[in-house]
């Protein structure tokens, strides 16, 4: 492929080219049939083959369904509790029920139903805003869909049983360590949300390549819709914070079940680590809820009042501020904790700066409304009750973010209120207000205007009825978090309030079911562009999203060209048929979003949706300790992943280079940077590194807070013989690899068999690598369960190690996709990801060791 | 009523916070009121009312020129009050305050740190002087908290937190654990009890000195049967061979205000009916129920315990 490939239809598509008339690449008439073969290409498989759908708007929807099933069920959880507090000393839920219930509510609400909910409209939102066919890998999104269904029910279920965790959502040890909760509540707990954030982060990889790297053409970054850009750092944030409770989690089940004692103080483990590592995700948590529904609300605002979005840049740079700022607030949540007042200042500080980025988007949507006229509309009730109860709960951010006031409020229903205050805010409204705009794209009838309305009211009003009390209950020094309380207390009348409050909001969301049940109507087609909006999900379009794929001159193109959508329809634009004879979309540039290649999308498979119930399976096993029938699962569950993964490295499609109008050849496939897996394989690598940072956060972390335990003279350590072998291991590991790389570019000219020598060579090097640090540390003694340093020494092995199984399956994969003729100079991405990946496991296991065995040499 | 309200303050601590949020909370409704104005005439109003609501200016001028000033001069402020609350004056009394699930152990430690006098669920301090509090778990993370007199601050094992503050007059001030600590974190309060210095000090005298033993037969009764049940084995009450350390120490019981960390009022029927059905009263808590004991040995122990004062 030489540049000049790149000549051509794509003048149209450059910066500075606002507003001019586009040249249309392709002819119309189209050719007969063409229409017919994209139709038959993306057509939905029949019958029970239904669920093994893979493409965005059917995953989209059925993710958003399942999103909402957990809010209503977390809903109904709430209710019960509401009704047990209703009057003082009521005995309606024992303490042991209502632990469980409040546990699972946040639980569920934050990690079933708020992240996974965002992502789910993205799954559907993204690729109908960016004019893509599909997002860029349709069966992982498939895959974290399935495995949230299947990991999200089995969770709840736990309910049922009385073994929902009861921790609090924020589980704090010792408290759910085994000491003191020596059930397997906590492990529903660690285990089940352990996995489903890593559907979280799949779901992020797939959100951060689709914004980079499926647009239309010409959608450049600084055409991007908000709600992208948006969508773009809410994944960014993904993969940088949850991480950090994958790290948790992880350390936690350690010393729950092998007693490694991370965060038992009397072993020199320490609490307060958990709680770092747990706020250094839980906070950002909070601005990924709302990012996304601002993203949203800056979509659903300028067409809702009929005008531009006023301060574009300014609303897009708040998106990135907001970003950074929310990984330097943790500590807020531990003002209490007793730390250094230095410390506290400088998060104090943190806190309210965040408020500033949220301020320029509120006055930026005030500005926009005031340009244009506010469509007397559903969505715009939404949109201002959002505005109402977040810029609330916003204020009530700033007093909290005041150490002493902190000191007052804290763990208190002052907390509880002005949280709901911020995520109903800050998320429920800006989603139900999406419900309401976006159903026309999805359903072919819109949702009812009159139920609509009826629905924003009683959960309005239920919403201040039942929290703006609790702002009081909570001065008044009501702690959250207790099943009952004693008349003398005084709060009997303000918690009834609440209570009718909470009962209002219940009947809101059962008006909107009825609407739902009445009216929305999926997969039969779109009602088209109902609010005459701007943006590029409003074109007409089938399961194949639009006819053709067009060339974009400004933000909001369905206002600025006037023929966009017949054009579209007429297939005028880019790639009208599906000239591979399977699914495809354009892959473009990240920055100016020129044409690089067209991607061959995999279609309908039942391989993710085994794979994802075998996932969950194994999690589900280890949890209620099946450990064999959860071994099998894994073991299955790795096969069938590996079966979903051996037809998405095709090689170049038959036909060749293909010319998708104007000109404009492109290939069907291309390794290197420009490829999407590369980008995925990059970013798996920030999370896994993510990860391994919070385990070597730990390690310093316990250091600082128990040195004497540390080894302080190189007597204590294994003798420095075991780490240089290992690491000479690593390293020449990493050489095998490389040469074989170099020696692929030559087959199929050459001999593929030195290349699959050298990988299945440096496998064995990599295990034996980890095998010499583990015996080296054995051999000097150290136990893992002895001390808090034994535990974080061999933690960081064990993910060392965890990390050297996955490339060994990978390098493994790789050589069979050799034998079988898969892999060659050309055909080479599956060899491509290996290599990255193979490299970072070295580096990460090189900078294992030299924690562990320089840093207290260092010291000493 | 509102005898846990961080509004209805009694120590200058929690006077200072009261302040702060009276401040902040008419800013933030005026606040509220502004932008909530501003959004009903981007709304409602006539086109030329608020075209000066369109352009970047706005934006930059209320959501980050408004915000910086506001936010700056409050962090000012609001930095200068904490400082003051950390610092304070050096104390005259120093009590060790020790989290149990789910119950308060407290000592009065002298400055060596020696414990001079123990208690529980309960902790009288004399008025207008700073205590230092010694903040400790015996298990998992609580919170110490009395919103009338000052702020919480968290008993983290493997730590020891410190905070003073004082309370202004006589008066009953109620805490309650603020950090969720498992089954009872409900129903784990206390009573912070200032009386004036001289009063304070007469207590403590007294509250040093073992209890005379009973003279009346069904109290001593009741004394027998404490000691026969094995109540001893957890529960202390010094001149007596009771001196278990599990549970509260039971010297001057039916002196204190609650039994069950601020659950029930303490009084003979109070005292017998926790010894009989403690799992009912506040199940899981870790005292078992003594079913097995006859009405009449209830009320010898109650009786017994009730004497305590």
């Amino acid at each position: 492929m030489s540049d000049a490939t790149f000549q051509g239809g794509i003048a149209d598509t450059r910066v500075g080219q606002e507003g001019q008339p586009v040249r249309l690449p392709n002819p119309a008439p189209r050719p007969e049939g063409e229409l017919e073969e994209l139709k038959r290409v993306w057509e939905q498989p029949k019958g029970i083959h239904f669920i093994s759908a893979v493409n965005n708007n059917y995953v989209g929807v059925w993710y958003v369904g399942t999103a909402f099933l957990f809010f209503v069920l977390a809903g109904i959880l709430a209710l019960i509790m509401r009704t047990q507090l209703a009057q003082p000393e009521l005995r309606l839920v024992g303490h042991e029920l209502y632990n469980q219930l409040f546990t699972m509510h946040g639980t569920i609400m934050m990690f079933l139903f708020a992240v996974p909910m965002v992502e789910a409209l993205s799954v559907f939102l993204l690729p109908n805003m960016q004019a893509a066919r599909d997002l860029p890998f349709p069966r992982l999104s498939a895959y974290a869909f399935w495995a949230y269904f299947f990991g999200g029910l089995a969770f709840f279920t736990s309910l049922f049983f009385g073994l929902a965790p009861n921790g609090g959502w924020f589980m704090y040890p010792p408290l759910t360590s085994y000491i003191y909760s020596p059930g397997i509540n906590a492990d529903f707990w660690l285990l089940g949300i352990g996995f489903i954030e890593i559907s979280a982060i799949a779901g992020a990889i797939e959100i951060i390549v689709g914004v980079l790297k499926t647009r239309a053409p010409g959608q450049s970054l600084d055409k991007l819709p908000v709600y992208s850009w948006a969508m773009l750092v809410f994944a960014l944030m993904v993969i940088v914070a949850f991480p950090a409770i994958i790290a948790a989690t992880l350390l936690l089940e350690l010393e729950r079940a092998f007693h490694w004692p991370i965060f038992i103080a009397e072993k020199g483990g320490d609490p307060l680590l958990w709680q770092h590592l747990f706020w250094f995700f839980g906070h950002p948590e909070v601005y990924v809820i709302f990012l996304p529904a601002a993203g949203m609300v800056s979509m659903i605002v300028p067409t809702m009042a009929r005008t531009p979005l006023v301060g574009y840049r300014l609303v897009v740079l708040a998106v990135i501020g907001t970003g950074f700022l929310s990984f330097g607030l943790w500590v807020h949540h531990m003002f209490t904790t007793g730390l250094p007042q230095l410390s506290l200042s400088f998060f104090s500080a943190a806190s309210m700066a965040v408020s500033i980025p949220t301020g320029i988007q509120v006055f930026a949507w005030i500005a926009t409304i005031a340009s244009g006229k506010l469509q007397n509309k559903t969505p715009a009730y939404f949109i201002l009750g959002f505005l109402f109860i977040f810029v609330l709960g916003g204020l009530t951010g700033v007093m909290v973010a005041m150490v002493p006031f902190d000191w007052q409020a804290h763990d208190t229903y002052f907390i509880v209120a002005h949280l709901h205050y911020v995520l109903i805010g800050g998320m429920v409204f800006p989603m139900f207000a999406a419900f309401y705009y976006w159903a026309p794209v999805a359903s072919q009838r819109s949702l009812s205007e009159t139920l609509g309305k009826w629905a924003f009211w009683l959960i309005f009003i239920g919403v201040n009825v039942t929290f703006f009390t609790m702002h009081i209950t909570g001065l008044m020094g009501m702690p959250r978090r207790t099943y009952t309380y004693i008349a003398e207390m005084g709060w009997g009348t303000l918690n009834l309030i609440s209570t009718l409050g909470a009962y209002m909001i219940g009947a809101g969301v059962l008006v909107f079911l009825i609407d739902l049940a009445k009216n929305f109507r999926p997969y039969k087609g779109d009602l088209g562009n109902v609010w005459n909006a701007g943006t590029l999900e409003w074109l007409p379009s089938g399961n194949y999203q639009t006819r053709s794929i067009p060339i974009i001159t400004s933000r909001e193109p369905m206002w600025d060209q006037p023929s966009l959508a017949d054009d579209v329809e007429a297939g005028r634009y880019y790639l009208p048929g599906a000239p591979t004879r399977g699914r495809e979309t354009i892959v473009t540039s990240p920055i100016d979003a020129t044409a690089q290649y067209v991607l061959q999308i995999p279609g309908p498979s039942w391989r993710t949706v085994f794979a994802a119930f075998f996932t969950a399976s194994f999690f589900i096993g280890l949890t209620i300790k099946l450990y064999i029938p959860a071994f099998i699962c894994g073991v299955l569950a790795v096969v069938c992943v590996i079966w979903w993964l051996w037809d998405t490295d095709p090689g170049p499609a038959e036909v060749g280079d293909i010319d998708i109008g104007g000109g404009l050849r492109l290939p069907t496939y291309v390794t290197g940077s420009m490829n999407h897996s590369w980008w995925a394989m990059i970013i798996l690598m920030i999370v896994t590194g993510m990860v391994f940072s919070c385990i070597v956060f730990s390690y310093l972390f316990l250091w600082t807070v128990n040195p004497s335990i540390w080894p302080t003279s190189a007597a204590a350590l294994p003798p420095i013989g075991w780490p240089i072998g290992a690491a000479a291991l690593l390293i020449a590991s990493s050489l095998l690899v490389w040469l074989a790389g170099r020696r692929l570019s030559q087959v199929p000219e050459r001999s593929a068999w030195p290349t699959r020598t050298a990988l299945f060579v440096a496998v064995p090097m990599l295990i034996g690598s980890v095998a010499l640090e583990v015996f080296g540390q054995l051999e000097m003694g150290l136990r893992p369960s002895e001390s808090g340093y034994g535990a974080v020494v061999f933690s960081l092995a064990s993910y060392q190690g965890f990390v050297v199984a996955v490339l060994a399956i990978m390098g493994l994969y790789t050589v069979v996709r050799s034998l079988t003729g898969r892999l060659n100079r050309v055909r080479r991405s599956t060899f491509d990801n290996t290599q990255l990946f193979w490299h970072y496991g070295v580096a990460q296991g090189l900078v294992a060791l030299l924690i562990i065995h320089a840093f207290p040499r260092f010291l000493g | 009523m509102w005898i846990q309200s961080t509004m209805v303050t009694y120590g200058p601590h929690a006077a200072v916070t009261e302040t702060l949020s009276w401040v902040m909370i008419i800013g933030a409704v005026l606040i509220f009121l502004l932008v909530m104005a501003l959004a009903a005439l981007a709304i409602l109003a006539q086109g030329r009312m608020r075209g000066w609501m369109t352009g970047r200016k706005f934006i930059i001028g209320l959501g980050i020129i408004f915000p910086v000033v506001t936010l700056t001069a409050l962090l000012t402020w609001g930095l200068s009050i904490s400082r003051a609350l950390v610092t304070g004056e050096p104390p005259v009394l120093r009590v060790e305050v020790i989290g149990e699930r789910w119950w308060w152990r407290v000592h009065y430690v002298d400055a060596d740190g020696a414990v001079r006098l123990v208690s529980a669920n309960e902790i009288k301090v004399p008025t207008g002087r700073s205590i230092e509090f010694v903040l400790k778990t015996q298990d998992v993370i609580h919170s110490f908290w009395v919103p009338s007199l000052a702020g919480k601050l968290d008993m983290i094992p493997g730590r020891v937190n410190v905070t003073r503050f004082s309370a202004d007059r006589p008066g009953i001030y109620r805490g309650q654990c603020a950090e969720y600590c498992g089954a009872q974190h409900a129903l784990m309060a206390f009573y912070v009890i200032a009386l004036p210095p001289d009063q304070f000090e007469a207590w403590y005298a007294r509250e040093a000195t073992p209890p005379v033993a009973p003279v009346i037969p069904l109290l001593a009764r009741g004394k027998a049967l404490f000691m026969e049940n094995g109540c001893g084995a957890c529960h202390t009450i010094r001149g007596t061979s009771a001196a278990g350390l599990i549970g509260p120490d039971l010297t001057y019981v039916g002196g204190r205000r609650s039994i069950a960390a601020g659950t029930y009022p303490t009084n003979v029927g109070t005292l017998a009916g926790w010894v009989s059905s403690s799992q009912h009263l506040k199940p899981d808590n870790l005292m078992p129920s003594f079913g097995n004991l006859q009405g009449e040995e209830l009320r010898a122990i109650a009786a017994y315990l009730e004497s305590l004062k």
